[in-house]
């Protein structure tokens, strides 16, 4: 018993190093390559070539990105909480359809649709009768075609967090700032915009850490960044080092972004005046207005989701016979079979280190599973380079000693089999299923728990009998966003899947790539409707919130008048 | 010259109305109170008041200027109007003193840190100007939400359950504190609460609401002992109805014998009516004819309220210092104190 409870108090802080690990490696690579002379060198030769390009492209995308997810974000996010007009209620969950696309698969129907054969172009050639030539039309395949496709897909992040700090300022701040001399245009910006910084400025580091963690797009796109970079130094040159040391570069500029993030969250607690007791009641808005607050909402949803599902829907139908065809559906199993595994993982790993901190809440499990979410922020090319060097290393420690042993090679054991893939998503995901769960244990009270014994219970019977049935949605839900994240996945799978293993994502990737766009289509249809499923979770639990708290129900007499009696 | 006046106001939403034809109006300087349970309409006319809420019918004046009609409504920042919200409503993102000096930002520099200052000072908070809002306890967060209203010295200062958020006992000492100040800035002010005690300790004239109807505007003294609707006396104060009969002799004739007063209507003998017996219209005399049996006694500190069965059944209440005890299912005697007397048709009780 005491063994085990050694290895329970000891397990926390030891999964969370294991899931670090990779970090750690990242981290320590830019330190190893300050002290060996040859590594010196080949980072010299980064800095000297490379790395300023890459700095160059990074900086100008996150710029675009933010002014456009803040733009974007914030502008729909007050429209539809402080107005109503026709469509507004279809619109609040409209717009959240973009995240359903990953960047890389909106990024290529766009190429597709603006390319010199795509729709957009052949009409206008046939509108005004131009040839090849006779025009100019822009490149969608250049940095501000990343930088655009990424705002418009990466937006509801910053749209969703700011909506809930609008929804929740009370409408009495408002209100004051009124009764203090503001016309309603003025107390949004002096009150409700400034009230809501720090939710803008969460979402907008979240998109941010997406685009940095961006790989599909900008090498689709043709623009050069350090996610590109790390592929290019990895496979093109062979230099692991270096590939390191350029993800180190790259984590460190994360690292700032989490920090942010987290002030932010901070302050936000405190930007709550008060809990307002009432919803304040929408602005009516008619004809141009209205019609000006729609399209100002739609157009994102428009670019954002509308049309590339549309293009893929128009490919898929014109590969119908590639759905039947066996290598389509390996690609199916083989998504579906590693999206499994890997959610059930991931969700056991995090129940284990939940509970262990619901046992035990010290600061040291409190550090351990904080230590161990960090991998939300971490893109999954850092992720994967910070796992194929060590798993590589200890395969051939392994090799070694089984053939000084038995005289048997027994091969990559981990590095060549989707353990190595597996244990990537267990880094990067496992903050997702933590923060489900955990929020869904902290529903338990320990006061359930308490009278749990008190009526009876033996402590297994609390767990089969309490927390199994409370517990089992936040665990569901738990498994299907990490189920759906890895479907998504793609840098990460691109490096570390074993030979001739190939997923929805990769394949989607691959075809694309190739410009058979067309080809793609059933994959990356297939991705887009697994998508939609975490989105519609979303949607379901803002409506339910909308509802707790816009319900208008007509107070019953008797709960309005209590006669005083002695 | 009335500072505030109200002719017939309505406020509905969609097919609700929430306020029927309320009048009333407020001399300069005064401070009113609108009292009433939850849900009876009389946050929604301080909103009315204030600009937030369209009136159906009816209409508002503020300093003799017509703010509110079905065809005008002038916008709340014109109203030279004041207010402090439930929840505070302070703004998070700026410190103590930007919050005060918030509504008179066109002043210069000095003039704003003058008056922040100054106000700080009557709120008892020097020194507090930098901190931010969530540093603050709840009861500095509303001293400041009250200071930032008063800052452009508004005409009239509107409060909406102001002290509801805090526990009871520095509701109390906070009421006395604000009624101090807004006399001492000689402000007229309009208080919501349900709270009688808050009502008692804050206005020069108050009344009650219920179901969007004022049932009766006066001074809290006339609140309490004149009652004009048994709504009012049963909302203000402790109290029984005891049913009883007029006499020809204008008595009425109840279970604590014949009552008799001004106010019992000549030539309605025989007609049934309800009489209001307050707690402290009956003293615990052991020397009186008048029996009674105790039947239920609460501990109120100063006093006991004792709950007593008169010979024919009916129950009345009334008071004595604690250090008088009575056991119960004691016999007692009771005396009468009534210097006026208050009744209702009969039966309205019953509804």
């Amino acid at each position: 018993m005491q063994a085990f409870n050694l290895l329970r108090n000891a397990s926390l802080p030891g999964v969370a190093l294991l899931v670090c690990m990779p970090l750690l490696i990242v981290v320590g690579a830019f330190f190893v390559g300050l002290f060996g002379a040859e590594q010196r060198e080949t980072l010299a030769h980064l800095w000297q070539f490379v790395i300023g390009e890459y700095i160059h492209h990074t900086v100008i995308l996150m710029v675009g990105v933010a002014l456009l997810v803040s733009v974007i974000g914030v502008a729909t996010a007050w429209l539809t909480t402080a107005c109503t007009f026709a469509g507004v209620s279809w619109l609040r969950w409209a717009l959240l359809l973009p995240l359903a696309m990953p960047a890389y698969i909106t990024a290529y129907t766009y190429s597709g649709m603006l390319s010199f054969e795509g729709p957009v172009q052949s009409f206008l050639r046939a509108v005004t009768g131009w040839q090849f030539g006779d025009y100019y039309f822009p490149e969608i395949r250049s940095i501000t075609g990343a930088t655009l496709v990424m705002g418009f897909v990466l937006f509801p992040y910053v749209y969703l967090i700011t909506r809930a700090a609008f929804i929740e300022q009370s409408r009495a701040a408002i209100e004051a700032a009124r009764t203090l001399g503001l016309t309603p245009w003025q107390s949004f910006w002096r009150v409700a915009l400034p009230m809501a910084r720090p939710a803008i400025a969460t979402g907008v580091t979240l998109a941010l850490m997406e685009t940095l963690a961006d790989y599909g797009t900008v090498h689709f796109y043709g623009v050069t960044t350090f996610t590109t970079g790390i592929f290019r130094t990895w496979y093109g040159m062979g230099d692991p080092l270096g590939a390191l040391q350029l993800a180190s570069i790259l984590l460190s500029a994360v690292v700032v972004l989490i920090v942010v993030e987290r002030i932010s969250r901070q302050k936000s607690k405190y930007h709550h005046a008060g809990r307002s007791q009432q919803k304040a009641r929408p602005f009516k808005l008619t004809r141009g207005k209205a019609f000006a607050a729609f399209a100002v909402c739609f157009t994102p949803v428009l670019l954002g989701f509308i049309l590339p599902a549309l293009q893929l829907l128009l490919w898929s139908a014109d590969q119908l016979h590639v759905w039947l065809e066996p290598a389509f559906i390996k690609l199916i199993t083989n998504s579906v079979m590693l999206a499994v595994v890997a959610s059930l993982v991931t969700v056991l790993v995090a129940l284990w280190l939940c509970y262990g901190k619901r046992r035990t809440p010290t600061l040291l499990t409190r550090v351990s599973i904080n230590f161990a979410s960090l991998g939300y922020a971490i893109p999954g090319v850092v992720v994967a380079v910070g796992v194929i060097i060590p798993f590589a290393w200890l395969d051939h420690r392994i090799i070694d000693i089984s053939r000084s042993l038995f005289g048997y090679n027994p091969g990559l054991v981990l590095s060549g089999t989707i353990v190595a893939i597996l244990f990537a998503y267990l880094v990067r995901f496992l903050s997702v299923s933590i923060q489900t769960i955990d929020s869904g244990l902290a529903q338990i009270k320990t006061s359930m728990d308490e009278s749990g014994r008190i009526l009876g219970l033996n402590p297994r019977q609390i767990l089969t009998r309490i927390h199994f049935p409370l517990l089992r949605t936040s665990i569901l839900t738990a498994t299907l966003l990490v189920f759906v994240d890895v479907l998504k996945e793609l840098p990460a799978t691109l490096i570390l899947r074993p030979f001739n293993f190939n997923t929805l994502a990769v394949r989607a990737y691959e075809l694309a790539g190739d410009e058979r766009l067309a080809e793609a289509g059933p994959a990356a249809l297939m991705i887009v409707l697994a998508g939609l499923i975490p989105v519609i979770l979303l949607s379901r639990a803002m409506q339910e919130r909308h509802n707790d708290k816009g319900a208008v129900v007509a107070p019953k007499v008797e709960e309005i008048y209590e006669p005083v009696k002695a | 010259m009335s500072l505030l006046k109200l002719n017939h106001v309505a406020v509905g939403f969609d097919s609700q109305l929430i306020v029927n034809d309320v009048s009333f109006s407020l001399e300069p300087g005064d401070i009113g109170c609108l009292l009433g349970p939850s849900g009876c309409g009389k946050t929604t006319l301080l909103r009315a008041i204030a600009g937030f809420e369209s009136l159906r019918s009816g209409s508002i004046e503020i300093s003799m200027r017509l703010v509110s009609s079905q065809a005008q409504h002038v916008p709340p920042e014109q109203r030279g109007v004041g207010m402090v919200f439930q929840d505070f409503a302070l703004f998070p993102h700026l410190t103590v003193a930007q919050n005060i000096s918030f509504g008179i930002r066109t002043q210069t520099q000095a003039e704003q840190s003058a008056r922040v200052r100054q106000l700080l000072e009557h709120v008892g908070l020097e020194g507090y100007g930098p901190r931010y809002p969530h540093q603050l306890s709840g009861g500095q967060q509303q001293r400041i939400a009250l200071a930032r209203a008063l800052a452009p010295r508004p005409r009239l200062l509107l409060l909406d359950e102001p002290f509801s958020s805090l526990d009871a006992e520095l509701r109390e000492s906070l009421a006395t504190d604000v009624r101090a100040l807004l006399k001492r800035e000689k402000i007229t002010a309009l208080l919501v609460t349900h709270d009688q005690q808050e009502a008692f300790a804050m206005a020069d004239k108050a009344g009650v609401m219920y179901h969007g109807k004022m049932l009766q505007w006066g001074t809290p003294y006339g609140l309490y002992h004149e009652p004009a609707h048994h709504l009012v006396a049963d909302f203000i104060g402790h109290g029984v109805l005891l049913r009883g009969a007029i006499t020809p002799e204008q008595g009425v004739a109840t279970p604590l014998g014949i009552l008799r007063g001004d106010e019992v209507p000549a030539n309605a003998e025989g007609e049934a009516v309800d009489v209001l017996v307050r707690p402290d219209d009956i003293l615990i005399d052991d020397s009186s004819e008048r029996r009674a049996k105790i039947v239920g006694k609460g501990f109120r500190g100063a006093h006991y309220l004792y709950t007593v069965a008169l010979s024919d059944g009916s129950q009345i209440l009334c008071m004595a210092p604690s250090h008088h005890q009575y056991a119960m299912g004691e016999e007692v005697g009771l005396r009468l104190n009534l210097d006026h007397l208050v009744l209702f048709p009969a039966g309205y009780c019953d509804t």
